[in-house]
This record gives C-alpha cells, structure tokens and sequence, in this order.
C-alpha cells in the first residue's frame, strides 16, 4: 500500500530544503540582492503539489472504515526504547491534515507582499512555514506517543521563529517568548506523563519495543491512580495548546503580534493539536480519568466560551479580537468532546475543520485590511465606512464574520449546532445546565462580528482612506476556496461528516465503556 | 627450586592502553629533544595521534573480547566488553578534549600560564610571559591521565586498580594549577584537589587491605569465588569485607563527584583551566563510574553469598548517595551565579542520575551506563569548550598594556573567559552558530528528547525501574525537572536577554541572524537608546567578546553537537554496541 500520510509529511520538507537550496542558484543566475527570488513561487509550487497528493490520500481512503486509521506506516525507530515512527489517520485526523495542507498555500498567496523584498528573510519565511506543514501532518497523523511528543514539541521552533522574526507588532518577540515558555512547560508535564506511561505499559506485560505505539496502549489498564496522574500531565499540555481558559493568556498577544498568515497556521492548525489530542489521546488512554475529570473540565470549557466571548467584545485591536474568539471556539469544542455523546463529539470533530476555515478566514481577511491601511494599524477605531470604497472586502469580511457567528447556512452552524445538542444530552453531570450556560457564547459572537462589522465598514469614511484599493486577485484567490469551503459545507455537512461520525462513535464507546468508581465519583461530588 | 616461568602476555590486548602510555612517554621525550618551535606542533600530533590509535586498537579488538573476554598478565588486565568500551569512550572524549586543549583561539594564547611554576605575580611570570614560553607538558600529562584512566576502567586487581587511580589522579592535579589567567584560584583548586585526592586515596587503599585481609586475594572475581568456595583466611569477620567494600566505594565514589565526596567539585570545576575542566568532567567521571560499576558488582556476587541481608544495605548506601547528590547537584546549581560552577553542580546532579541506575544493581544497568557516559561526557567536553571561546574584553580607551599582554583584537585587549552567567546575555545574537551548539549541550544535559541525553536518561532510570526502584526514578525525574529550570534559565539569558553593552556595530557581523535586521530598522525606540548608554559607559568598561576559535575547539563543538544530535535520534547502533558490551556479566 502507499504511504500516503509519509509522503505528505516528507513533501514539505522537501522543499523547505530546495526552498533553502534555492540561494546557491539565485547567487549564480539572478542579480546580487534583487528581490526576483525563487523562494515564493518554489514555495507556493511545493504546497500545490502537497494539495494534489492530500486528493490521492483523500481518494486512497476508505470512508466505511473511517474510525479505522489508515494510510499509515509503522516501522521501528529506536527499538531499545520502544518508539516507532508510526503514522496513520482515522477520519478526525484527515481533516485535520486536510486542514493545514490546504491553508498552507492560501497563507504563502496571502504573505506574498507581507516580507518585503529582502530575499533572504523571505527565503527563511517560506521555509519555515513549510517546516511547519510537515510537523502539523505529521503531528496530526502520529500514532506513537514518544513521535506525538517530539513533533508536540518540534511545532515550537518555526512557531517561534515565524512569531518572533517575521511578526509586525512591537511586541513580537515577547509574545514569541511567552509562546514558547507556555509550550515549552506544558510539554514537560507531559513528558513526564509519556514516560511514567511507557513503563506502565511495559510492568503490564506490553512488548517493550513496542510500548510507545497507541495501539498497544489502549489495551492496558493503568490503575486509578496513575491513570488521573497522566491523563492530567497530558491535559494541561492540550489545554495550553487548545488555549483554554486560564491557561490561554499567551494567545492573544501572539494574534496581535505575530502576522495574520502566522496567526492562520498557529491558531486554526497548530492548536488544534490540543482538541486533537485530548480526542484521540486523552480519551482512548485514559477513559476512566476522562470521566473522573469531565464536569471540571466542561465547566472550564464554558467558562472559555463566555469569557473569550466576552474579552472579544472589549478588544480595540482587530487581530486580538479574532484571537479571542478562538478561545470561546476552542471551549465549545472541548464542550463537546467532553461530554462524552457521539453527536456532540462529531460536532466537535467537525468544528475544529470549521473554525480552523472561517477563523482562517477572518484572519487573513483582517490582515488584507490591516496592509491597506497607511500605518498598518490595527486599531479598530482606525477604521470606518470602507463599505463603499472596498466593497469585496468588507463583503468577505461579513462571510468570515458571520461564520464565526455560527449563521445558518455556513458550515460552523452545523457544528456548532451539533456541539450544543450533544452536550445538552450529555452523560457527566451538570453537562445540560453548563450547556445552556455556553449559549449565551453564541449571542455574544454575534455582538462581536456585527459590531466590529459595523464600525470597521459603515458610516462615512474616515479621513485617508477614501481611497483603499480593493480585493486584489491574489487577495480574491485567497478568500475564495475558503468561503466557499464555508458554504459547501455548510449546505451538504454530510461531507465531513461522514469522515467523523464513526470516529466519534467509537471514542465516545471506548469512554463509555468503562466505569467510574463509586467512591471517586463521590469524592468528585465534594470536590466540585 | 621453583623455575621461572616467563607469563603469557596477549599484547593485543593490551594495545589500547600501550599506546596511549607510551605516547605519554615519547612525549616526556620530545620535551627534551624537539626544538622550541616545533615542540607545540609535535606533542599536539602525537597526542592526537596516540588516541585515535588507541580508538583504532579497541576496535580492532572488539569482536575478539565480545566473542570471548581475556585476562592479561595475570588479570592485572581484564578486558571484558564492558572494560573495552569504557576505553573506547575514554579515548573519545580525551581526543575531542585534547582538541580543545590545543586551540590557541584568535587571540593567540592558549589556557595555560607560560611557566605554571611562577609564582603568580612575580616579575619571573612576566618575563616568561615575554619571552613568549609555552607550557606543552600538558600534552604527555593528559595522555598519562587517559592512560591511567583507560586502564582504570580495565583491571580487576584492586591493587592495579590504586596504580591506575594515581596514574590518573597525579597528572590531573598538575594540570588543574596551569591556569594563565586567575592563576592563584587555579593553584587553590590543584591544592585543594590534591588534598582531598590524597585523603580519598588512602580510603581506598585502607578498603582494599581489609579486603584482602578478608579474603587473601586482591582480584575482584577470585573475592567472589573464594567467598562461594568457603575459602576463607578470617571466616566469620564479614565485617572487614563489607568496611572494605564501603571505603574502595568512597575513594571511587569521590572521583565521580558523588554527595558527600563533591566538596571538591565546583572549586576544582572553577580553578583549573577550562579546556582541562571539559576533559576531567568528561573522562575522569567515565573511568570512576567503570570502576565503581566493576567493583560493586563483582563483590556483589561475593558479598551475596556471605550475607544476602549486605547486598540489600550496600543498595541502600547507593541509593542514599543518588539521592543526595541530585539533590545537592540540582539545587544549589539552581543558584549558581557563575557557567562554570553551574556546570559543575550539573556535573554532580548527572552522577547522581547515574547512580540511580547503578542502584538498581541489574545487567541491563550497564548498557545504559556506558550510553549515558558518552551521552554527558560528549555535551561536557563541547560545553566546556564554548566557555572558552566567550571572553571579556577590555575596550580600547581604557586599555594599559596593550602590547605585552598578547595580540590586540580589534578595538581592545581580548582577556579571560567571561564566566558570569549574566554577562552571557545577548550571545544569541554575537555568535548564533555557537550559542546554537551550547544550546545542544545544555539541552541534552537536562534530557530533552532528541538528544543524547533524553536516551542516556532514559536507560538509567528504566535500569533502576527494573531493579525495582520506581520511586528512586520518580525522584531522578523531578531532580531532572529541577536542573531543567536552570538549564533553561542560561539558555533564556543567552538567546533572549539583551546584552548591556550591545551595540550596533557589534551586530553587523552577524547581519545573517533572524533578528538583527529588524532591530537595526523596525523595532523603533529600544536600539537608539541602547546605543547611547553604551557609548557613555563603553569607555570605562568590560565588554564581552567571543574569541574564534583557531580550528580545532571548533570541530571540537562541531563534533560534540553534531554527535549530540546523532545519538539522540538514531541512537540504535550504538544502543547495540553497549547491548553488546554487556554480554559479559559482571
């Protein structure tokens, strides 16, 4: 069988080394110092291939086995401590690689001004942002703890790199710290929790060359205690990757700091390694914990929706606003993988396509705006009564805005809908109340698009922007695949969602399989 | 009449260890007979010379002693696997270490005082210094020590075994009072190491009288059998044996630089010139921890039979040691002020993570152990070489004695090494390619997964989990945890905490970093600003510089985080070699 899911992780690297490569013939052919570099176009082929190859991986896989990970290769890495590279994806992973194959090459068209014509710096952009492809689908496709760890953890260093030496506001490099302090230490709670997880896999009678592989894992019963013990080591690294209150405070700053295109690849891909990790490691590993956790866990979901939500509403920057509202996305999404319903578990696997679309969407759409402006300012109150003179703009803006609000009609209602239902239904306790407590969320995304809509584009226009260029074509190719994403979905859901329904189904059976303890739950009940 | 019988001598065998000796003494040789001025050239080729040849004898030898170990001139020599790659190690972490040694770097001098025997601060010192001496006994004097190591790491005879611990301890104490620069705290640190040295000798020669008093026999196996074999001169005073076992663990144990035998460590880390601290951490820890891997397990099987109840309390006293010393060695190194004690208090921290999986007194233990020397010893040598390379530099205007103080670099008189953590600050952005190495090294000392020391700790502590000290393991990850937090914190300083004398021009050279762009155009307020205190204070004040490197330090680091890398994320070859090297048990 092909390896697919290795070619799509090998492509990209591929070419951010011809990408570096690519100096040794400008020195030679093109002039010293011009800007008439090969590294974009290189860049932008290498991501187009990369698309061709995700449809013959997309038409290699079999949807009726969609809760099966396919397309995959194990082989043995380092043996005497039980790693293999082993990669392979059910329906959620495909999406998810899906995903970030195809933002890739919207976000290199959408960066295309944004570096300048310094060819080395724009050189070292498009390669990291390739670096980057290749550890997001192979992050997404892992299926060896010891490879989830060390790809978890590799993500840092282009996400740093492209925070902090590509961002366009003052407070980059601090952000990119701050990124990097959060990641950094969350990966080390979690590494602990992957080694304690080896050995008790290996006392457990696991083949000890084979101990990382989460085939293997699943099986083996860890016992109460340790299993909270890694279930928690695990869920804080997600957490702070997901971003979800109050471990989210890194995000915002890296919106507002880092570029939209950068801010595309962090917040609609990279993160959803956290959702994505508690989904498909989190619940399968650690089933009892899991539940042990759910009512802690959704009530700080819910608290993510409403004060994202709310935080959003008060923002006077732009990109920080839409950072903002992706912690109040990333709590429905953790609402609806932890409460534990087959409907709301799909919702969320579908929502994290969705999000990483319409959030994609607005980012880069912003970004458009914000370049227009004669100081690139980001300040909402910079902006007023673009309607007119940026008709296309302000049109897609709407689109994305109204996709994050969850309109019906647009793909994110679906899920959103989905979510909320399946969690109303759900199994942990208090799940229906803290449900109807997030959907106050989906009032107050409305209050934040149609606001932010209302100031930026209505009313007369303010003084020095009477004369914005609109839309470009490079601009309209960018938006266009994502808005009609958007819509595709939205009207024929059943799409997606015949990717993520059997996944769902069989993560909520595994959960749901085994028992609390009666004492646990009781002293679950004092806890809370 | 007893006729004499010439032994039986496996000269082969002995390879290794005779070339690198007797490099030693044709060195002592050139001393005498080379000319002044080729007399540097010569000692470094020789020595470098010696080591790859021993290297190359180990493996030559290698199938042979896997396939069947041998005992040389009596077992004076025994060359188990185990013993062999412990030699192989050896030699490879001495030839990167001599690499470094030798590097003069761009400011033309190297670590080492012209005449150590001056004394400091005499005009005697200054004339040498004019005349232009150089010190090159260091050269036989290292290879002495490596021989003295390799050959410590390789005996089973106790008595050889206090030889070869003074063969390696002797040369080391010379070299640890060549300092050319603070050169009084160098001769503090060469007294107190001698002292302590001595006082740890003696416990290990005491040791090995009652063994033998026990016994009758100072061979490690014959010990082990006699016991099995109730041959016994004094049975029934297993006292002696478990006192001698205790002291020969001491004198060993101070060696490795384990609590409480480390008082040593960081005054001796500090005092001796740099490139000799890289090889000392590096080579001297890996022949120690041999040795005490050999002597405790084979006088395991013996004390075993004697008593099983001992076995249990000698476990007990090396867990208590592991246990201490990555406390003490995490801890207060959290504190340190300085690069050069903070990596000697990680030095202590990493015996204990060894002692960790020697407690847990298993085969596997082995393997692990030799991996995890190489692991440390390859990150220590190439660490301790970037120390070398980042200097003070005394800023032209205020500059008094520029001529005979060695080669003027640019704008000022380039001086020792800049030591204090804070003025690391901003190195990210002076030398991005070395602080890029030293971020490999410290990385993998504090066992971040794709690096050589993520595998090397993870052998140790799954040794001891297998020996059935999961707590043990439990408290060796969170001491690592510990030294994570100070690793990191010299990491955060170099790469993102701006240098109080940065400047603008400083950062044209490296015009290729990621930031300097930026900070030259963009980022708007904070660089003017920047500029102008430093010129206001630029006259009257020490700033930090990174000496190149003249070639051979470089490949040294080169090679350090290169195979750094390597081992951390294709370490399955060489996880079979260690596999094999502890076939043969004990």
């Amino acid at each position: 069988m092909f390896p697919w899911l290795t070619v799509l992780i090998a492509w990209p690297l591929v070419g951010a080394a011809v990408v570096g490569l690519s100096a040794l013939v400008r020195r030679r052919t093109g002039p010293a110092g011009g800007g008439t570099g090969l590294a974009r176009p290189l860049a932008l082929v290498f991501s187009l291939v990369e698309v061709g190859l995700l449809v013959g991986a997309f038409l290699a896989f079999d949807t009726g086995a969609a809760d099966e990970h396919q397309l995959g290769t194990t082989a043995s890495w380092i043996p005497q401590i039980g790693t293999s590279y082993a990669v392979a994806v059910d329906g959620v992973g495909l999406l998810l690689v899906a995903l970030s194959v195809v933002l890739v090459p919207l976000v290199l068209l959408a960066a295309w001004r944004e570096q300048g014509h310094d060819e080395v710096r724009l050189r070292r952009f498009v390669a990291l942002v390739l670096l980057l492809e290749a550890f997001m689908v192979a992050v997404f496709s892992a299926r060896d703890v010891f490879l989830f760890y060390v790809l978890f953890e590799a993500m840092l260093i282009p996400a740093y790199f492209l925070i902090g030496g590509f961002g366009q506001g003052p407070g980059r490099r601090r952000a990119a710290v701050k990124f990097l302090m959060f990641s950094l230490g969350g990966g080390l709670i979690m590494l602990a929790a992957v080694i304690a997880l080896y050995f008790l896999a290996v006392s457990n009678g696991v083949d000890p060359s084979r101990a990382f592989l989460v085939d293997e894992l699943v099986a083996v019963d860890l016992g109460t205690t340790a299993e909270r013990l890694m279930f928690v080591g695990f869920f804080i690294a997600f957490a702070i990757k997901a971003p979800m209150v109050p471990v989210h405070s890194w995000l915002p700053d890296v919106a507002g700091n880092a570029t939209p295109g950068t801010s595309t690849l962090l917040i609609c891909v990279l993160d959803k390694v956290g959702t994505f990790g508690m989904l498909t490691l989190c619940l399968p590993l650690f089933p009892e914990a899991s539940r042990w956790a759910a009512p802690f866990v959704i009530a700080l979901a819910v608290i993510s929706v409403l004060y994202g939500a709310v935080m959003a509403i008060m923002q006077t920057d732009l990109l920080r606003l839409v950072g903002w509202t992706s912690v109040s996305h990333f709590g429905f999404i953790i609402l609806g993988i932890f409460t534990f319903t087959p409907l709301g578990t799909a919702g969320s696997s579908f929502m994290m396509l969705n999000h990483g679309l319409a959030t994609g969407a607005l980012f880069l759409v912003a970004g458009f705006l914000v370049s227009r402006h004669p100081e690139r300012s980001q300040k909402i109150a910079a902006y007023s009564g673009l309607r007119s003179t940026t008709p296309v703009l302000a049109g897609t803006f709407l689109v994305a805005g109204l996709a994050t609000l969850s309109l019906p009609g647009l793909a994110t209602f679906a899920s959103e809908i989905m979510v909320l239902i399946g969690a109303f239904g759900g199994e942990p306790a208090g799940s229906a109340a803290w449900t109807l407590a997030a959907v106050p969320g989906v009032v107050l995304a409305a209050v934040y698009v149609l606001l932010t809509y209302q100031k930026i584009f209505t009313g007369a226009p303010a003084a020095g922007l009477e004369t914005l260029p609109d839309l470009r074509v490079r601009e309209r190719v960018v938006a266009a695949p994502l808005v009609a994403g958007l819509l595709v979905l939205g009207f024929v859901p059943s799409l997606a969602l015949t990717y993520v329904n059997a996944p769902a189904e069989q993560s909520v059976a595994a959960v749901t399989a085994v028992d609390v303890p009666a004492d646990a739950a009781a002293q679950m009940g004092s806890d809370k | 009449m007893t006729t004499f019988v010439p032994p039986e001598i496996d000269w082969l065998a002995l390879a290794p260890l005779i070339v690198v000796l007797g490099a030693g003494v044709v060195g002592i040789l050139v001393e005498a007979f080379v000319p002044a001025r080729a007399r540097r050239t010569t000692q470094i080729v020789l020595a470098l010379a010696a080591l790859a040849g021993g290297l190359a004898f180990v493996a030559v030898l290698w199938p042979q002693i896997v396939a069947q170990p041998v005992q040389v001139v009596g077992g004076s020599v025994t060359l188990t696997p185990f013993a062999l790659a412990a030699q192989g190690i050896v030699a490879v972490l001495a030839f990167l270490g001599v690499l470094v040694v030798a590097d003069r770097t761009s400011t033309g001098q190297d670590a080492f005082a012209p005449t150590a025997s001056a004394v400091p601060g005499t005009s005697y010192e200054d004339l040498a210094r004019r005349a232009g001496l150089v010190q090159t006994e260091i050269y036989p004097l290292l290879l002495f020590a490596t021989g003295g190591m390799m050959l410590f790491a390789s005996t089973d005879d106790l008595v050889v075994m206090f030889i070869a611990l003074e063969v390696l301890s002797l040369p080391l104490y010379v070299l640890c009072a060549t300092a050319r620069r603070r050169r009084l705290l160098s001769q503090e640190a060469a007294a107190k190491y001698f002292l302590l040295g001595a006082f740890a000798s003696a416990l290990f020669i005491f040791g090995v009288a009652l063994i033998y008093g026990f016994a009758g026999t100072v061979r490690l196996l014959q010990i082990a059998q006699q016991v099995q074999g109730g041959m016994l001169p004094l049975e029934g005073m297993s006292v002696l044996l478990v006192a001698g076992v205790l002291l020969v663990t001491v004198g060993l144990l101070f060696k490795v630089g384990a609590v409480p035998f480390h008082a040593w460590t960081p005054d001796v880390y500090t005092g001796a010139p740099t490139p000799i601290t890289g090889f000392m951490a590096a080579c001297t820890k890996a022949a120690a921890v041999v040795a005490l891997v050999q002597v405790l397990y084979r006088t395991s099987i013996g004390v075993q039979a004697v008593d099983p109840q001992i076995l249990r309390q000698l476990q007990v006293v090396i867990v208590v040691v592991a246990i201490a010393t990555m406390v003490v060695g995490a801890v207060v190194g959290s504190v340190q002020s300085d690069v050069k004690r903070l990596l000697a208090y990680s030095s202590i921290a990493h015996a204990g993570f060894l002692l960790v999986g020697i407690a847990g007194f298993n085969a596997q233990v082995q393997a692990s152990t030799l991996f995890y020397l190489l692991a440390y010893g390859l990150s220590t040598v190439g660490a301790f070489a970037v120390v070398t390379l980042v200097r003070e530099r005394r800023v032209a205007s205020g500059s008094r004695s520029g001529e005979d103080n060695g080669p003027v670099a640019d704008d000022g008189v380039v001086l020792g090494e800049a030591t204090e953590i804070a003025q690391w600050a901003g190195l990210g952005r002076k030398a991005p390619w070395l602080t890029a190495a030293f971020g490999i090294f410290l990385l993998s000392m504090a066992g971040i997964p794709l690096t050589a020391g993520f595998v090397a700790k993870f052998g140790a502590f799954s040794g001891a989990v297998t020996g059935g000290l999961w707590w043990l393991a439990v408290l060796g990850v969170l001491a690592s945890i510990v030294t994570v937090a100070f690793y990191l914190r010299l990491l955060v300083v170099m790469v993102f905490r701006r240098a109080d004398d940065e400047t603008v021009p400083e950062q044209v050279p490296d015009a290729e970093d990621l930031d300097a762009s930026e900070t030259a155009g963009a980022s708007g307020g904070t660089a003017p600003a920047a500029l102008a205190t430093a010129q206001v204070t630029a006259a009257q004040r020490v700033v930090v510089t990174v000496a190149r490197s003249r070639g051979p330090a470089a490949v040294a680091v080169a090679v350090c985080a290169v195979a750094t890398v390597i081992l951390g994320v294709f370490p399955s070859p060489v996880l079979d070699l260690v596999e094999q090297a502890s076939k043969f048990v004990p």
